[in-house]
């Protein structure tokens, strides 16, 4: 499993720490919140709304570096507009991965 | 050029704002996490241009464009490549941006959307902001550095530049230097003066403390200072 990392917001905050602090605060207190709704909306069954998690923490995703986990993500928010939710296990271990690695920073 | 962010993720605005911050001429005036509060927005104030997500709950970015009656440019941003080919259904969408959205994409983006806006032929570097610039002193080319700089002001036929460290008197008008300073550092608050934002001390009135310089700010230029300070 590929590891998250702060290229990106570090790229984007060019050498201002304050900026990349405001980055990494806001990527922890909107991740478990987004999280949480969708684990709520995969309970529910609600698959539209299912699908809107995954489409913003995707975004998520893509700022933390994990190239191969969007793929994965990505092509789970398209399964899911076909009702299809095969890939759950998958994004789990993203979302996981991702978890750890924000109480690190 | 003046924009506006659309985006119902506060983490996709910030970052647009940032690479905004990045860019000569443009100006972000206003963020709105749904399409319908940039709608009433839209309806009494005039933009160049709309960084658009389209992917929105309930009322996404393609319901949004249908109800523009005199669109500006547009660009898209999308965490989703299949949304691309419907940037080329409208001729005010300039491009579309593939989140997370890279620095040097970014300045492509907006090259197409000044390109067609003016019809000017500028390049990345022209869209750069500078981190300095020279000004004629005693036939000597001086370098000053734009951070550095607390406060313009004009006298006459001349402008006082006055820094951390140092005070420039130079031969050139207000106009002439607000054309170099970038908007994402500096607001002019008095036809006679132009500040740093980042160097206020506190704001009383209609004045603005800049290290110990009381800066008159005239009452029409106020609303544009405050709602450029990060208030609690």
């Amino acid at each position: 499993m590929e590891k998250p990392n702060l290229k990106y917001i570090e790229k984007l905050a060019g050498g201002d720490n304050s900026l990349k602090n405001k980055l990494i605060d806001i990527v922890k207190s909107e991740f478990p919140v987004e999280k949480k709704a969708y684990y709520e909306n995969l309970k529910n069954k609600d698959q539209k709304k299912t699908e809107e998690s995954v489409h913003k923490i995707k975004h998520k995703i893509s700022i933390l570096g994990l190239e191969k986990s969007y793929k994965i993500a990505n092509k789970f928010e398209h399964d899911l507009r076909e009702f299809n939710f095969e890939r759950v296990k998958d994004f789990d271990k993203i979302l996981i991965a991702i978890s750890h690695y924000l109480k690190t920073i | 050029m003046n924009c506006i962010i659309i985006d119902d993720e506060h983490l996709a605005r910030v970052i647009i704002k940032t690479l905004c911050d990045k860019i000569k001429f443009i100006k972000v005036v206003d963020e709105f996490s749904n399409a319908m509060d940039a709608i009433k927005f839209l309806n009494t104030n005039n933009i160049d241009l709309i960084f658009l997500d389209i992917h929105m709950p309930d009322f996404n970015g393609v319901d949004f464009i249908k109800t523009l009656k005199n669109p500006p440019k547009i660009i898209l941003t999308t965490s989703d490549s299949n949304f691309a080919t419907q940037a080329f259904e409208y001729d005010f969408i300039v491009d579309y941006l593939l989140k997370p959205i890279a620095l040097p994409r970014f300045k492509k983006a907006l090259l197409k959307a000044q390109s067609q806006r003016t019809g000017s032929n500028k390049t990345i570097l022209d869209l750069e902001i500078k981190n300095d610039f020279y000004v004629n002193i005693d036939r000597r080319l001086v370098k000053i550095n734009l951070e550095s700089i607390c406060i313009v002001e004009a006298k006459g036929d001349y402008i006082h530049i006055k820094t951390q460290e140092k005070n420039y008197v130079v031969h050139s008008t207000l106009k002439k230097i607000e054309e170099k300073l970038p908007e994402s550092l500096f607001l002019k608050v008095h036809r006679s003066y132009i500040i740093n934002i980042t160097k206020i001390v506190d704001i009383e009135d209609n004045t603005v403390l800049i290290n110990r310089d009381v800066i008159p700010v005239s009452r029409s230029k106020r609303p544009g200072l405050i709602k450029r300070l990060d208030l609690l």
